[in-house]
């Protein structure tokens, strides 16, 4: 009846053995507790029954013992919290430099857009050993990513960016899914992550229609919608020029602080009042309805690529 | 209303002259009035305990649609296939199957499991273990009855809402719930499940009011919070939980029903595009988040586990205490830990959302805070088996419920230490170890406790006892099957298999999981079959079971003082509390009881 069982799933990125040390962990921890609390019940339940025991005794408590099984429990959730929360600012601190990718949820497929321009759907090509960082968002309802060989997951969330990374540190074909709920056919949002060669990933980058890569593509939107006569250097003082300002707090004419990220970048197209750069007027027309998700990503992609010096020189 | 006087005249429970009314010198009512409208809070108990068993047989035979789907999908559903999908001959649909899971959360939480632990035995015990003649308010509780019948009439209809039933989970995440193009059953279905889950919640407001009133102002004499048995304790502070908690979901209901009738966008983000459609072209606003229908829905619904469990450990601990013929090992820290637990419980919501993109500052506070509660739940299981030791154990069906319980916790509890530890929760998140460790808190936690609740205080609800023989029949299949079902789906989920498909074979990498979901398919049917010799035992000893006196387990709790079963008014004599519910054994007294009322 089972055989062919693999009870486990691979383990295929650099985060992957880390995560899986601390369940094994957490295994352990469980089994010596459900073991010992179920053969303390069944001892002491066949110990204790009225045809052995003559008379019960009278114990009301001990606040020894109190003590104890509250210190111990303490220091081994608190080694679990300590060795939890290392490992979970490891996974939620992306590295600096890596291979950028834009993924878009849809029901019921994901969208994935190359650093370099190329588009697939349901399937992620990745080279072995580089840094992989998404940016995801969704265009309908809450879907989520997640990749069991390399133990990553996330939602991608309508209306807001999250962000994910991970390092495949072997070849192969993994199985990448929707584990959120998402409506009819959410058990059909599947696909793949193929793990290949850097040299094999160049060249099926090559065979594949590249098109314009997200940044350039931003910056001919950035054209075409009109953003650079407001917010370009030296365009006049209608719109906040917005080289250099991505990543970086921003403040608002309200006496706020925001962090300039890609969920302001995307507010501020879609509802451009709401929180308004400080200095300005509400003069910016919404672009509800004329950008789609991909085009935002563009955008966003395009904004953060602007540096100072680059503006500068236009 | 008058009940506000009498309750001035007789403060503590008691009319002047020392006696409260009894059934005698009560004027006969009528059927309806005495067996439906009642407004004596034992008929309402079991009036909540009679209809949960219905809607526990509904919620377990949509479980055991589930359970057919994944072992054999897209077959013909035997049994309930033909009620269910009547257009397709009795085989699943994948709109089908979402609504299966839907309905079997929402049914078995709203309608069986919050009811039976606090509107079944809430109801019963309450008065009689504090020594009042009734609820504080009797007619406001006979109205919380009554208003859980919309809810079920209303849920009733979402299955045959046009369009399909509800289908976007019990946990109904926006834009997914409110956009009527993203999700079949989102045209009057989904309407009809807020509007449902609405007059449920008013129905346990209206419980949760009267039982924290009851239990501060209508104690007996010398009932002491501290005398107080831990059943009280449990159904107290889970009267509170329900009192800060329910405003937020009825309050998130209304919000979500807002945009799905008044397109009032509270979830909608601007420029989605669902099913090529923008919802604004259609007229709807937008402009809201949908992550914040998941803080209101948790800031309720992580609570509400705690509302499942916390009566079922007060009322274990009394039955480990009286089978056991021992006090209870550590009354206080078992009263401060239920307290932890609740408090601990409302800050702990954001664990549910550890995958939506939360800032991991923000995480951690969430993480520290829910693997904190890992602390007053050791306490507690220590202290049951503290109470174990040098016991002298009467293996009774209730008492083998009751260590069942013990056991089945601690397995929940544990798993939720993995829950709590976000590197491995953001790996079985959504996935089928989720499952298992829900179920094993709310079906091997909390039923096998209302199950040990029932075997135990059966004879006080109709004076008689049920069959031995046939309790341990269905303590033992239903402890395996149990087991068998929902541990297996630890390796389901540790396996990579997600919840909520319909088809987890869509993909070859688990089609190799078949067979295991075959097995816990089977232990599933086998776990309903073993319930068929608790239906017999229970409707079969209403009538025939053994007569039973006053007090059959010797146990020391007021309610074992009245008539088996009590009348109207409950007490045919004065109460009045010496001492505290666990005395047994003491050396002072020959017998090995000591109850609470008596005086010497």
């Amino acid at each position: 009846m089972f055989e062919n069982l693999s009870l486990f799933p691979e383990t295929a990125s650099r985060i992957a053995s880390e995560v899986d040390a601390l369940t094994f962990f957490l295994a352990a921890v469980s089994l010596f507790f459900v073991v010992l609390i179920a053969g303390c019940l069944v001892i002491l339940s066949l110990r204790f029954r009225r045809t052995r025991a003559q008379q019960s005794e009278q114990i009301e408590g001990s606040l020894a013992l109190e003590a104890l099984w509250t210190v111990i429990p303490l220091i081994i959730v608190l080694c679990s919290f300590g060795w939890g929360a290392k490992l979970y600012y490891e996974m939620r601190t992306p590295p600096k430099e890596g291979m950028q990718f834009y993924v878009t949820g849809k029901q019921w497929m994901w969208k994935v857009q190359h650093p370099t321009g190329q588009r697939e759907i349901n399937s992620l090509h990745v080279p072995v050993g580089e840094t992989i960082l998404l940016t995801m968002t969704s265009e309908d309802v809450i879907h989520d990513f997640f990749i069991p060989a390399f133990r990553v997951k996330a939602d991608t969330v309508p209306g807001m960016y999250t962000s994910m990374w991970f390092e495949a540190t072997k070849k192969g074909t993994y199985h990448l899914f929707c584990a959120e709920y998402c409506g009819t056919s959410h058990s059909e949002m599947i696909g793949e992550v193929v793990v290949m060669d850097p040299a094999d990933y160049q060249e099926w980058l090559n065979g594949q229609p590249a098109g314009k890569n997200p940044i350039e593509s931003g910056k001919i939107l950035f054209e075409n919608l009109r953003c650079d006569t407001c917010h370009a250097a030296g365009s006049g003082q209608r719109g906040p020029d917005l080289a250099g300002r991505f990543g970086l707090p921003a403040r608002l004419s309200d006496g706020q602080t925001v962090l300039f990220d890609e969920d302001y970048v995307r507010e501020s197209i879609l509802e451009p009042n709401k929180k308004l750069s400080a200095g300005f007027q509400p003069l910016m027309p919404t672009y509800q309805g004329q950008v789609s998700e991909d085009q935002l990503l563009h955008l966003i992609a395009y904004i953060k690529s602007m540096t100072d010096s680059e503006a500068d020189s236009e | 209303m008058s009940s506000s006087t009498t309750t001035q005249e007789r403060p503590l429970g008691l009319d002047p002259e020392g006696t409260v009314h009894v059934s005698h010198d009560h004027h006969e009512l009528g059927f309806l009035r005495k067996y439906i409208f009642s407004v004596d809070h034992k008929v309402i108990g079991i009036q909540f305990m009679l209809t949960g068993f219905v809607t526990l047989l509904v919620g377990g035979l949509l479980a055991m649609g589930i359970r057919w789907q994944l072992a054999f999908p897209w077959t013909e559903m035997p049994l309930i296939g033909k009620v269910l999908f009547p257009e397709t001959g009795g085989v699943a649909t994948p709109e089908g199957y979402t609504m299966l899971f839907t309905m079997h959360g929402t049914v078995m939480i709203f309608f069986v499991i919050i009811p039976l632990l606090t509107g079944a035995f809430g109801n019963f015990l309450i008065p009689l273990m504090i020594g009042a003649p009734d609820m504080a308010f009797p007619k406001l509780n006979m109205l919380g009855y009554w208003f859980w019948w919309p809810g079920i009439v209303l849920i009733a209809m979402a299955f045959g809402a046009e369009g399909g039933g509800p289908a976007a989970g019990w946990t109904a995440y926006p834009p997914l719930s409110t956009v009527e193009a993203a999700a079949p059953g989102s045209l009057s279905g989904q309407n009809l499940w807020l509007l449902s889950l609405t007059f449920v919640g008013v129905s346990s407001m209206m419980g949760a009011v009267n039982y924290v009133t009851t239990i501060v102002k209508m104690r007996a004499p010398g009932m002491t919070l501290f005398r107080m048995p831990l059943s009280i304790w449990g159904l107290l502070i889970s009267a509170l939980l329900q009192l800060f908690a329910l405003p937020v979901l009825t309050a998130a209901s209304f919000m979500q029903l807002f945009d799905r009738v008044f397109d009032s966008g509270f979830f909608t983000p601007p420029d989605v595009v669902i099913n090529g459609q923008r919802p604004e072209e259609l007229g709807a606003a937008s402009g809201g988040h949908p992550i914040l229908w998941q803080h209101l829905f948790w800031f309720y619904s992580h609570p509400a586990v705690y509302i499942m469990v916390l009566p079922a450990m007060g009322f274990v601990s009394d039955i480990i205490a009286v089978h056991g013929r021992k006090p209870i090992f550590g009354y206080k820290p078992m009263a401060y830990s239920m307290a932890g637990i609740a408090g601990l419980g409302f800050i702990v919501w954001g664990h549910h959302m550890f995958m939506s993109g939360m800032n991991p500052t923000v995480g951690l506070v969430f993480m520290t805070a829910t693997i904190m509660i890992a602390l007053p739940s050791a306490v507690k299981v220590f202290n049951w088996l503290g109470t174990l030791w040098g016991s002298r154990i009467n293996l009774t069906t209730p008492m083998l419920f009751a260590c069942a319980f013990v056991s089945m916790f601690i397995i929940g509890g544990l798993s939720g230490i993995w829950m709590a530890s976000t590197p491995v929760d953001i790996y079985i998140h959504d996935t089928y170890i989720i499952v298992a460790h829900f179920h094993y808190v709310v079906f091997a936690g909390s039923v096998l406790g209302i199950f040990a609740s029932i075997y135990h205080w059966f004879p006080k609800m109709f004076g008689r006892m049920m069959n031995e023989t046939l309790g341990k029949i269905h303590f033992v299949g239903t402890f395996i099957t149990t087991n068998a079902v929902f541990y297996m789906m630890h390796q389901l989920g540790i396996a990579g298999l997600m919840r909520r498909t319909a088809d987890p074979y869509a993909y070859e990498t688990y089609a190799h999981l078949q067979p295991l979901n075959q097995f816990i398919s089977y232990s599933a049917f086998a776990l309903l079959g073993f319930q068929i010799f608790f239906v017999v035992n229970f409707f079969h000893s209403i009538w025939w079971g053994k007569r039973v006196g006053r007090n059959p387990w010797k146990a020391n709790s007021l309610e074992w003082e009245t008539p088996s079963p009590p009348g109207h008014g409950n007490f045919d004599k004065q109460v009045e509390v010496y001492r505290g519910p666990y005395e047994f054994s003491s050396p002072e007294i020959e017998e090995d009881f000591w109850p609470q009322a008596a005086k010497v």
